[in-house]
């Protein structure tokens, strides 16, 4: 979704991906596809038969090989599929399985250790438990927890992000990934994870597709898929029987192909690669899904909680307006105001800044000899003093009045209430004991995310914003950004009940966290997002686990997995559509000799009766070819509602699943004809 | 005009099935008048159960089979003894085992299939103590199944599916009875017999002796309708002067046929709280049932121009003409009901087709009492599923997942009819001691072959009359194939009804599948037409549509 993968990085996939899908001929593991396997066991017998008679010298000893060859492609193009979804995962695999190397690390006692005492061991036999110093410039061997440190530390091998973040010990940004590397200062890590099991080793697995489980909806499916083939089979075998009654023989060779052709090849053959396809554009979203059973279970969410700070918001308070006091001019406050913040490094003082020069078009330079006043938890003032005297200084309403020893005037009152009323923040600014206006600071939703949130709830999915603020700058933010409702003053408690509340009522509830404190809401939840930054308890809770510690992916995850599940549903349905067109080409073919009448039902007035098989057969295995991109990249899925995607969907898979077959079985009938290949 | 009688006629079925649907979610619901549940509460006490005690879906279904196996029994040692039984005025013998075998099968479980002639093989005991009480109690079993699959699905997460024997107990005493003596009562007016003597012997005028069979024919026919039971009281069924003597007594027998089916769709939508969900359904049936209707209708009117101008009036009755023997034949096929006003035999090719497509989709249009409904559940499920990802959702119904464990019970459920079918059929096409059987041979025979299986497995009872379905082999494998045809189903829905109910009921959101308006019954009506119709579509060139494209180029079977 995100990043589209090069076509030279996916041509270079395409060798390997036809090897692999002869080796996957294996019966061994194609019997885990039930509806290939039928196949490619209909076209070993369509093979033995054909040379049967090629040996006897019969006619139509061409023809049924030409049948075989064509099943055989149908088999094998089903395995491309395959091979191409798994080969792209591989391709990863790769590059991370390459950072995984063997190094001497100092292992400690304790954690408070000198790292002098410590002894040398080779990485792959720490265990978890374990205490492993690291200095600057090492890879950090395996996952762990910092306990003693800070240090700045490159993820790039995991998410490709190439700024250093900061791993300390304890709080929220104290988990360390395997492969990752120290770049300043150093760190003690307790190991967390067991040779093998780590972080790296389990993204390898995923992502080559060694652990892939069917999810729920594919095992659903694949007994769907399973059931029609085995009425299409109580079909076949008992039509010599009515068919020896009309007087009419079948060649086996016949009933093979009618039976391939009716049977769900197109879905059966696409639907690994669809699932492979999908786990991979989350790994390419850079989040790992630790079971694909939470990947279908984003496509079910109904709510998402979504934390303010990151997600809806920038995060910070900024500055939104001046409000000049009464008779005070606007260029004055505005000076006045960037004065007071140009010594503050804040985002909040740097914002005001940035406002004062949108008034005033150039803001002042710093004075000469001028002394900053900095923000005191006491004071809860900022400012600056200049040579000559004046003092500038901004802060929370009470402070100012407690400096200036005034209150501000009648209209400016109503104005600073009316900024706290709506869930913003007014600082007064003054110089020396008078007030000359007002800052509103507020937080700043993002651009896009109001319409984002319209688009979810369009999809029917209901929005929460979670937020620590009180009531009154929730309920404001709430409705700036247009989420559907907020828990403000939030508390990992309040988190849990909210979850469970909202699973009470029959929904799915998707939310992200990354502090030790919200594990127990993310176990809840049915999709928890842990961020890679988090603890090692959140990431544990979780199911899955943003790399990029980006809380606005849990968006993202969602529609991954409705992607994946209608791109299922799609060509399921394209898939049964396709038999009535396969039915009017073959079943005049077959009865034809018997009864001449029946040729009426040759609508697509195809050339010949073995024409026509032949046509058929050619048509299911081309289709299957023809949907790996789309199986691969996924049905093209606007957020809309499920009455317009149904209705969508439908016309496109349901509709054109009727009519691409009589359109493309009559033009292979052509091209058959033209070619003199029948 | 033509058009108009029609409407009339959905008119007052619409009308009289939806208030029928109301007294019935009253009923099952326990909120009926406060008599009735005293007098019921009186007959539960004896039988040892109440209302209260709610069932799971494995003693809801070992209920059904335990009570329908001692129906079984009961119903099979009579028509075997009837010959030394009481209430035998015309001295009628035991019945041959097999014929027993049959006869006892096809109407415990609703088919009513007749292999015998009534007025020849059958005391009137049997007929009043064996048939007539099968002909309530196995519309009541249909009736209590399809209620307690509607509760799976729409009653709250971890509720019973109800007690079959209190549901069984209200469709026959508060639904089936009522019903029942009022047609009994209308019939009799009309000229059908009700009465426990004989034969009458009578002089015709050239002096041959004439026997004139009677009987208490109107109540057993009245049930016989509303059960959509379709076994009659003389072997041609409702062509029979004495079974359906004028137009009046016509017209309220093919209302009599369709009237609980439609009510069970407006039913489901009252159980569910949310009447659309009902007249999806119902659109999806009636459409359906209608292009079928309208296919009959056309042909026989028209009529056949190598016999000559005018309807095709082969095998039916001058009383009812064309017209009204196409509404009864499409009818009687989509209800699963079975009795006939005519020959259907005689039908033209593409008549037979479609009512062998009523039949062969599992008596889904509308179907048996009860029956119709959850086999049509049964589409919905694979309907739903297959569709339903398409939003980028599991799929879900009322709220509820469709999960492996449901597609898997509703792929088994879904079965029974290919097996019964294309199985029973192809054996029936290939044995020389089935093939007897056949009266034409060619497509026509094979018309036949389907019809019998068809409507043995879709628990319909109506036959192509020309087909011996007497052979002991018949008899044998019909019998097997209709108690396929109804508890492969039942079972499964069942347990479909009691795994949704453990589920919890997702709320509506604009992101739910929606399972009501054009679309849905577009796609329920494509699932019926694909999966159901298409899987017969071989076999149906073979029979009916090989006939009919000979028929065009002149030649007759």
């Amino acid at each position: 979704m995100s990043r589209q993968a090069k076509p030279a990085e996916m041509s270079g996939l395409y060798p390997a991906a036809i090897r692999q899908s002869i080796v996957k001929l294996d019966p061994r593991g194609l019997w885990r596809n039930p509806v290939m396997f039928v196949t490619a066991v209909v076209a070993a017998m369509t093979t033995v038969l054909g040379l049967r008679d090629l040996l006897a010298s019969t006619d139509g000893a061409g023809t049924s090989l030409h049948i075989a060859a064509w099943l055989w492609l149908c088999v094998i193009f089903a395995n491309f599929a395959e091979a191409l979804a798994e080969g792209r995962g591989k391709a990863r695999a790769d590059t991370l399985r390459a950072t995984k190397s063997e190094t001497r690390v100092r292992v400690l006692g304790a954690a408070d250790d000198d790292p002098s005492s410590g002894t040398e061991m080779i990485s792959t036999a720490l265990r978890s438990g374990q205490f492993v110093h690291i200095a600057a410039g090492e890879v950090i061997p395996v996952d762990g927890e910092a306990v003693r440190g800070v240090a700045s530390v490159n993820e790039s091998a995991i998410t490709g992000e190439s700024a250093p973040v900061i791993r300390e010990a304890g709080g929220d940004r104290s988990s360390v990934t395997g492969g990752t590397t120290v770049v300043s200062d150093w760190l003690v890590i307790r190991v967390t994870a067991e040779p093998g099991k780590s972080f790296l080793d389990r993204m390898i697995a995923l992502v080559e597709g060694a652990e892939r489980q069917k999810t729920p909806n594919e095992i659903a499916l694949n007994i769907l898929l399973v059931g029609l083939t085995l009425i299409f089979l109580l079909v076949v075998v008992t039509l010599p029987a009515f068919a020896s009654y009309s007087g009419a023989t079948i060649p086996v060779i016949v009933l093979g192909a009618l039976f391939v052709t009716l049977i769900p090849t197109t879905i059966g053959g696409l639907l690994s690669a669809i699932g492979i396809a999908g786990m991979d554009r989350l790994v390419k979203a850079n989040v790992i899904a630790k079971s694909g059973r939470a990947v279908e279970a984003a496509g079910d969410v109904d709510t998402l909680l979504l934390d303010k700070t990151g997600t809806i918001t920038f995060g910070n308070r900024m500055a939104d307006a001046l409000i000049p006091a009464p008779g005070v001019d606007m260029a004055r406050l505005a000076e006045a105001a960037a004065l007071a913040s140009l010594a503050d490094e804040t985002p909040e003082g740097k914002s005001i800044v940035e406002k004062a020069r949108e008034v005033l078009g150039a803001i002042p330079g710093m004075p000469k000899g001028a002394e900053p006043v900095a923000f005191t938890a006491q004071t809860r003032l900022s400012g600056l003093d200049l040579e000559g005297g004046r003092s500038f200084r901004k802060g929370a309403t009470d402070a100012v009045i407690r400096l200036t020893g005034r209150t501000p005037a009648q209209a400016l009152a109503a104005q600073v209430d009316a900024i706290a009323r709506s869930g913003g923040t007014p600082l007064l600014v003054a110089e020396g004991t008078e007030i000359l206006g007002a800052v509103h600071l507020k937080d700043i939703v993002k651009p896009g995310v109001r319409e984002r949130f319209a688009e979810l709830r369009a999809m029917g999915i209901r929005t929460v914003m979670i937020t620590g603020d009180n009531p009154l700058t929730a309920a404001a933010i709430a409705a700036e950004a247009g989420v559907d409702d907020f828990l403000a003053e939030a508390t990992p408690e309040m988190k849990l009940d909210l979850i469970r509340r909202e699973q009470a009522g029959g929904r799915l509830v998707a939310m992200c966290g990354d502090g030790s404190n919200d594990a127990p809401a993310l176990a809840q939840a049915d999709v928890g997002v842990a961020m890679n930054a988090g603890t090692p308890a959140a990431k544990e809770a979780a199911n899955l686990i943003d790399l990029d510690s980006d809380p606005t992916k849990l968006i993202e995850v969602v529609l991954v997995g409705k992607q994946l599940l209608i791109s299922r549903g799609a060509l399921t349905t394209f898939s049964i559509a396709n038999d009535v067109a396969k039915y009017f080409a073959i079943l005049p073919a077959i009865f034809v000799a018997a009864y001449p009448g029946l040729g009426a039902l040759n609508v697509m007035g195809l050339a010949s009766p073995t024409s026509a098989i032949l046509s058929a057969v050619i048509f299911n295995a081309l289709i299957l070819v023809a949907l790996v991109p789309l199986a691969l990249r996924g049905v093209a899925y606007r957020p809309s509602s499920a009455a317009a995607l149904l209705r969508r969907n439908l016309l496109i898979y349901g509709l054109g699943g009727l009519i691409v077959p009589f359109v493309g079985i009559k033009a292979i009938d052509m091209g058959l004809v033209a070619l003199h290949l029948v | 005009m033509t058009l108009l009688s029609y409407l009339l006629y959905f008119a007052v079925l619409v009308g009289l099935s939806w208030m029928l649907a109301i007294w019935m979610a009253k009923v099952y619901s326990g909120a009926g008048p406060q008599v009735l549940r005293r007098a019921e509460a009186v007959l539960l006490r004896l039988g040892g159960t109440s209302p209260d005690r709610g069932m799971g879906w494995g003693g809801y279904a070992l209920a059904v089979l335990a009570f329908n196996a001692v129906g079984f029994v009961a119903l099979y040692g009579l028509l075997r003894g009837q010959g030394a039984l009481p209430l035998n005025p015309d001295g009628v013998g035991g019945m041959a085992p097999d014929l027993a075998f049959n006869t006892a099968v096809s109407f415990v479980t609703n088919t009513n299939w007749q292999a015998y002639s009534g007025e020849a093989q059958l005391s009137y005991l049997s007929q009043m103590a064996g048939l007539t009480v099968q002909n309530f109690v196995s519309a009541g079993t249909g009736m209590a199944v399809a209620v307690a699959v509607i509760r799976g699905f729409v009653a709250p997460k971890g509720a019973s599916l109800g007690n079959f024997w209190v549901d069984l107990t209200r469709s026959v005493l508060w639904v089936l009875l009522p019903l029942s003596v009022v047609l009994t009562l209308f019939l009799a007016w009309q000229g059908v017999p009700q009465t426990l003597q004989g034969a009458v012997v009578a002089s015709g005028i050239e002096g041959g002796e004439q026997v004139i069979a009677r009987g208490p024919a109107a109540a057993q026919i009245a049930i016989k309708q509303l059960g959509t039971n379709g076994g009659g009281f003389f072997g041609v069924n409702s062509a029979h002067p004495f079974e359906n003597p004028t137009i009046a007594s016509n017209m309220a027998q093919s209302l009599s046929i369709l009237l609980i089916p439609v009510a069970f769709c407006f039913l489901f939508g009252r159980m569910a709280g949310d009447r659309r969900q009902g007249w999806a359904i119902f659109a999806a049936m009636a459409v359906m049932f209608v292009a079928g209707l309208a296919v009959v209708h056309s042909y026989e009117v028209a009529g056949n121009p190598a016999l000559g101008l005018g309807a095709n009036m082969e095998g039916k009755e001058q009383r009812f003409g064309a017209m009204l023997s196409a509404l009864w034949a499409a009818s009687t096929t989509a209800a699963s009901n079975g009795s006939v006003n005519a020959m259907h035999d005689s039908f033209m090719p593409l008549s037979g087709l479609v009512m062998l497509v009523n039949m062969a989709v599992g008596e889904v249009i509308f179907g048996g009492v009860g029956a119709g409904l959850y086999g049509m559940l049964l589409y919905v499920v694979l309907a739903v599923f297959l569709a339903g990802l398409m939003v980028g959702r599991t799929p879900e119904y009322l709220g509820r997942k469709i999960e492996a464990r449901e597609v898997t019970l509703a792929v088994l459920a879904f079965l029974s009819m290919p097996l019964g079918i294309l199985v029973g059929g192809a054996v029936a096409a290939t044995v020389p001691q089935a093939l007897a059987a056949v009266q034409e041979p060619g497509p026509h025979g094979m018309s036949e072959i389907l019809y019998a299986y068809s409507s043995a497995t879709g628990n319909n009872g109506s036959a192509f009359g020309g087909y011996g379905a007497a052979l002991p082999w018949h008899t044998t494998a019909l019998g097997i194939v209709m108690l396929l045809g109804r508890y492969a189903i039942i079972i499964p829905m069942l347990a479909i009804a009691g795994s949704m109910i453990r589920k919890p009921q997702a709320p509506v959101t604009s992101g739910t599948f929606p399972t009501h308006g054009p679309l849905f019954v577009t796609l329920l009506i494509l699932t019926v037409l694909i999966l159901g119709a298409l899987t017969f579509f071989p076999v149906l060139a073979l029979g009916p549509i090989a006939e009919e494209t000979a028929r065009v180029a002149g030649q007759s079977f």
